[in-house]
């Protein structure tokens, strides 16, 4: 058996998994691969400027893709760098390898230079990780880590190679099937589970599905699925923030997004339904609001790839463990095995017309300054008929595109849910645009978020990655803004942009195009600017600076109790409702 | 305002991983991370070819929490089986306990007395001390802790709880 180096191993076991994209930034610790990865005819190597921006872009090509995103930076700095995105893809169930040099062996616990502890680091941030003492073990590693990112609930999964390891040799044979002694995921529900479901459906009255991510991470077979059995069973639909795109937002049976600022129907649905369905979502609590109050005269049902998901905030009357798309085909083939016919639901769906009336995401007009909700319409007029992916940074933008950018299908919105990482959405739209290179990648950012990996403008132009950068500038950090406006009376403590850049020079420092939009008129002409300008193109959209963001549940309050424009907020908050974060 | 704070039980997890680096520190991290307690944790290796530990944790909390407790642990890669011991019929629970005592006259002559009905070994002993080696489920442990206490005890080692199912396994 031939002998090859850690590093070539390494690199083999990536082109026979069939990555073709790697994201990093070399160091010391990472000198062998890099040098085995040197002018690879098959793997494409992405400088990034910041370990963090490779992370998020392993993220934005997961999610955009379907395929695992893979990363490679140095030790320590690079390591550590890198774990904010590691632990992103693990509240969002990202599958990403996250490949770290370390110090060599026998330097380890020394405190050498460029030493941290990155397998302790990472412990409790990914979903499983690895340090490799050995060349020969390099391969099984890889295989099983690949193995483990991409099934049952992925996320992201960290190996840690001492530099030694890389250089030493050892034979190499290409691992067979992964079969783990502990790690099985059940992916399959059992039968009892589906008739239960099936039965349970069927006698619903005013049923609601409420789906998430876990339907994406399916693969587009959940996503047709899950129209499926809403067209046989005829009942209304809703989804997380990271659900967005598994169900089409222009039928009828969708409500919108539900929670904080999910929509007037959705939320008033799923507190009036007698059955809620969940699919591959896990009542965060930006969902639920006030807990006691949630969903509270329904029977529930759960489907989750992830045990842990179920009963671990709201009690559920039946949990079934197994993968989104597989259960959700079981569900439509007992359905038609057991000959129902779609209930009459006229009833239900006249109470939903009414709270659509209500019209909970409308905005007030205006012809002075541009409204940010308006940008967003605009936006999403203008790319119809286009392949068009959107990513967001996190706040008041996120929520804004999450209400007002309309997704038909699944894997076109990349968001960072769980955990809030600002900085997000910029990296991950070049990451997306790596994996379509031919689709419109569109990221929605916010002024202050965007500065947070501003530094892959850089990135962007030396891959020629015509990536639009699309900032609603509203000078503040507006989520910020806009819950002290409610919680603590208008006092807006650290939450001005001062000191902004002019962000159309800084594009053009970096061999963008830049644009500045600041007059209502010129808002659609922009954007049109925009799509049709080849290349990287920031846009400085100047909008209304003290937009808030509606309707809203204020925390501590239940789904009835919604905000829907700013005449009903008193400005401050009870002690319970604050802390509640 | 005040924070609430709930009733709790107390359970024995037995837990049978994968004998890697790093195992108890994903096991004990998981706890420490989610707020959850370990008042006991044993350790130790139990297959012949090295491949396999089993860790024993007491635990408590609600007994929703104690369900999401065995959810988060069946999750972790390198774990093969939880067994909730408490939820699973009756079963065995045991630790060890070395107690130093110091003492002369009377106490001393008390101590032993003690020892000898709890059916605690003397292991060692000088003219003024004994360590006894006591093994039993926590509460007796925990008494016979308490009586010495009053005749001269110096110093305690445990080695905290590990659990079997009764009946054929």
């Amino acid at each position: 058996m031939a002998e090859m180096s850690g590093a070539d191993i390494l690199v083999q076991c990536l082109v026979d998994l069939g990555v073709e994209v790697v994201f990093g930034y070399p160091g010391g610790a990472v000198l062998p691969i890099y040098d085995a990865l040197y002018n690879h005819p098959t793997i494409k190597h992405v400088l990034v400027r910041h370990e963090q921006g490779a992370t998020h872009m392993a993220e934005g090509y997961a999610r955009s893709t379907g395929k695992p995103g893979v990363v490679l930076v140095t030790s320590g700095p690079g390591a550590t760098n890198a774990v904010t995105g590691i632990t992103d893809a693990l509240m969002d169930s990202i599958p990403m390898i996250v490949i770290t040099g370390q110090v060599g062996t026998s330097l380890i616990g020394s405190d050498a230079f460029q030493e941290a502890d990155t397998v302790g680091i990472t412990r409790h941030c990914s979903k499983h990780n690895y340090l490799v003492k050995s060349p020969g073990r390099l391969a099984h590693v890889i295989h099983e880590a690949f193995h483990i990112a991409t099934t049952g609930r992925p996320g992201p999964v960290v190996i840690d190679i001492p530099k030694d390891v890389q250089v030493a040799s050892a034979p190499f044979e290409k691992p067979g099937a992964i079969a783990h002694a502990s790690y099985r995921p059940q992916v399959k529900a059992p039968a009892a589970d589906i008739a239960a479901a099936i039965d349970m459906i069927a006698k619903a009255k005013q049923p609601v599905f409420y789906t998430g991510g876990g339907v994406i991470n399916a693969g587009p077979e959940a996503s047709a699925a899950l129209r499926e059995l809403v067209e046989l069973t005829g009942a209304p639909v809703t989804s997380t923030l990271m659900g967005l795109g598994a169900f089409p937002a222009s039928s009828d049976k969708w409500l919108g997004m539900l929670g904080m600022h999910g929509t007037y129907e959705a939320n008033w649905t799923m507190n009036q339904a007698d059955l809620v369905i969940c699919v591959g979502a896990r009542f965060d609590d930006r969902v639920t609001g006030r807990l006691n109050a949630f969903a509270p005269n329904s029977k529930k049902i759960h489907i989750d790839i992830d045990r842990s998901s179920i009963n671990k905030i709201v009690l559920v009357d039946l949990p079934i463990i197994a993968d989104a798309g597989s259960a959700l085909a079981d569900l439509i083939a007992a359905w038609k095995a057991a000959g129902h016919q779609a209930q009459d639901l006229s009833g239900w769906w006249k109470q939903i017309e009414d709270w659509r009336k209500v019209n909970s995401l409308a905005y007030p007009a205006d012809t002075d300054e541009i409204m940010p909700q308006h940008a967003i319409a605009e936006l999403f007029g203008a790319t119809r008929g286009k392949d068009v992916i959107i990513t967001t940074e996190v706040g008041q933008h996120q929520m804004w595109a999450a209400q007002h950018f309309h997704f038909d299908d699944p894997n076109k919105w990349l968001t960072s849910g769980g955990l809030g990482t600002m900085g997000y959405g910029f990296p991950a739209a070049i990451g997306a645009q790596m994996g379509n290179p031919d689709s419109l990648v569109v990221c929605i950012a916010g002024d202050a978020s965007v500065q947070m990996n501003i530094q892959e403008l850089g990135t962007a132009s030396q891959y020629r990655l015509p990536v639009k950068l699309f900032i609603l500038n509203n000078e503040y950090m507006g989520m910020v803004r806009q819950w002290q406006e409610l919680t603590y009376e208008s006092r807006y403590s650290n939450s001005y942009s001062d000191s902004l850049p002019d962000f159309v020079k800084l594009a053009e420092a970096y061999g963008w195009t830049g644009i500045r939009i600041e007059n209502p008129d010129d808002l659609e002409s922009g954007i049109a600017k925009m799509i049709a300008t080849p290349g990287p193109v920031l846009v400085d959209c100047r909008v209304a600076k003290l937009s808030n963001c509606f309707p809203m549940i204020p925390s501590g309050a239940s789904h009835t109790e919604m905000l829907l424009d700013p005449s009903q907020v008193s400005g401050t908050m009870a002690d319970e409702a604050k802390a509640l974060v | 305002m005040h924070i609430a704070e709930e009733q709790n039980e107390r359970h024995v997890l037995s837990i049978t991983v994968t004998n890697e680096a790093g195992i108890l520190a994903r096991v004990a991290g998981m706890f420490t991370a989610r707020g959850y307690n370990i008042d006991s944790l044993t350790v130790a290796d139990i297959s012949p070819d090295h491949q396999l530990s089993r860790i024993t944790i007491v635990t408590n909390g609600a007994p929703h929490m104690i369900d999401q407790i065995i959810a988060q642990l069946d999750r972790l890669v390198p774990v093969h089986k939880v067994t909730d011991l408490t939820d699973n019929g009756p079963f065995v629970e045991r630790e060890l306990a070395l107690v130093k005592v110091n003492g002369i006259g009377e106490a001393r002559i008390e101590a032993l007395r003690i020892a000898d009905i709890f059916r605690a070994k003397v292991v060692d002993t000088t003219t003024e001390s004994f360590i006894f080696e006591l093994t039993g489920p926590t509460d007796k442990i925990n008494t016979f802790i308490t009586l010495m206490r009053e005749l001269g005890l110096v110093e305690i080692g445990r080695t905290g709880i590990v659990g079997m199912v009764r009946g054929k396994g």
